[in-house]
């Protein structure tokens, strides 16, 4: 099984050595031919701004949405839940659109408001959230499951095969959900 | 929240920081301008170092009203520069919550002893370094992200690649050498042994490195990208420029594509005018001798 893990911007390393760990084999994402053949996708946290941007630039945006509405497995976290959203409240752009949420960029404030908190997570105890910068999702459209909550918001959720999370795993030791990601 | 996880958090938003440029800005417009160009963060100052240098004199942290017009004009993540030393100045820029602070040489040093105890703030610090030394004692003072000092306004990348390649020297060095012999290195380099074993175990900082100083083309920022650094700062480089929005949009493609020559030579065409930059020799003012 192949992961196709985007490296345009931001904390992609931290994904690929997370699935590595599990004994997954990674690709790096720059290019349109890059996506050829694998088997899952994820997309790291880093700037949704800049991420938005190359997937246009590279030619990868179409090729990326179709996959991924056609049932590709996709992990996407904090910028890559930006990415996913059908719409988001306080920007006029939207990119991917391929799960039907309103999401609020930055929803917890600027650098001084992220935090961490420990919950439940899509049944897994105790899991670490990291949260930097984050976003939360709004409103959530027929079919979406969520999966995690922190303070009276969505932080996390499931749609098909896509699952979208405010937070980073992969700044945490905690494998379980890239775990449950490559058991999709 | 206790210290080190406010620092876990802070060493991640550098993370999410990686494989991006950070732009230097002086107005909201240029903000945008750069947000709009792909910048992943902007670092808001009334002058860029290129101006610094042409108009002399002691240079300070930055209006907090300009700061915050900034803040409001873009969606990423805004950073300003401090003296170095100048906790003050720190302290302000903590209470109008800047996303992180540059305790940075290309100001005037506040203090010529020592730099702020970042250990007391909650906002995240980055601060320059020539060398690992410099590199880990900033991280004891509480830095969360590193960059290279290089010459800052020069548009010249010679002391930006300089500096990676002694970092990245002496981290091989310390790969290298015995457990025994860290000790040692540690006073050596007047830092703690767990961060020398660190480094000796991984083989990197234990945060991110970006490269800053000098880089005015897509091809020294991927040069940069090349010899190790995470991301990139553009100074001077891109409003000094011709045609700064092109020239931005190039530069931060470059460090997506950093190893991919077809697509660096695609993205150098028609740039206009670099900016002119000057040689350290003709150089007044070496910033980089500011801050040990």
């Amino acid at each position: 099984m192949k992961i196709g893990v985007f490296a345009l911007q931001g904390a992609f390393i931290e994904h690929i050595n997370a699935l590595k760990r599990l004994g997954a084999d990674c690709v790096e994402i720059r290019n349109s031919d890059d996506i050829i053949g694998v088997d899952r996708l994820v997309l790291p946290g880093g700037e949704s701004t800049v991420q938005g941007k190359l997937l246009h630039k590279t030619g990868l945006f179409e090729k990326t949405k179709d996959l991924i509405d056609q049932g590709m497995p996709t992990l996407a976290t904090c910028a890559g839940l930006i990415l996913l959203a059908s719409s988001l409240s306080n920007d006029e752009n939207t990119y991917l659109s391929t799960l039907p949420m309103t999401v609020k960029r930055n929803a917890f404030g600027r650098q001084l408001g992220s935090y961490e908190e420990r919950g439940k997570v899509l049944g897994f105890e105790d899991f670490p959230m990291v949260f930097i910068r984050a976003p939360y999702i709004e409103n959530i459209g027929d079919g979406v499951e969520r999966i995690a909550e922190s303070k009276g918001h969505i932080v996390g959720v499931k749609y098909k095969s896509q699952i979208a999370l405010s937070f980073h795993p992969e700044l945490t030791d905690d494998l379980r959900l890239h775990e449950y990601f490559l058991s999709i | 929240m206790d210290w080190n996880t406010q620092y876990e958090l802070n060493k991640g938003l550098a993370q999410m920081l990686k494989g991006g440029v950070i732009m230097d800005v002086t107005t909201p417009e240029q903000a945008k301008i750069a947000e709009e160009s792909g910048a992943c963060a902007v670092m808001a100052l009334e002058r860029i170092p290129a101006d610094i240098r042409a108009a002399g004199g002691v240079s300070r942290m930055s209006d907090p009203k300009m700061i915050k017009g900034i803040q409001e004009a873009v969606s990423i993540p805004v950073m300003a520069k401090c003296r170095i030393g100048h906790f003050v100045e720190a302290q302000i820029l903590e209470a109008i919550e800047i996303d992180y602070i540059d305790e940075s040489e290309v100001l005037s040093p506040a203090d010529d002893i020592y730099h702020i105890n970042k250990r007391e703030f909650r906002v995240p610090f980055v601060c320059g370094a020539r060398d690992l030394g410099e590199a880990l004692r900033r991280i004891n003072e509480g830095a969360s992200m590193i960059r290279t000092k290089g010459e800052p306004g020069t548009g010249d990348v010679i002391q930006a690649v300089r500096h990676m390649r002694k970092m990245n020297a002496e981290i091989n060095r310390i790969v290298s050498m015995r457990k025994d012999e860290l000790y040692e290195e540690a006073k050596t380099l007047q830092v703690p042994f767990d961060l020398v074993l660190y480094v000796h175990e991984k083989g990197k900082l234990p945060v991110v490195n970006f490269a800053a100083g000098g880089v005015a083309t897509p091809a020294d920022a991927a040069l940069m990208v090349q010899l190790g650094a995470e991301g990139v700062f553009v100074g001077s480089g891109i409003f000094k420029s011709g045609d700064p929005k092109k020239r931005a949009r190039a530069i931060v493609e470059a460090v997506t594509h950093y190893n991919e020559p077809k697509v660096i030579a695609a993205l150098s065409e028609d740039l206009g005018e670099a900016m002119v930059g000057i040689n350290p020799e003709e150089i007044k003012i070496i910033m980089e001798e500011r801050g040990r």
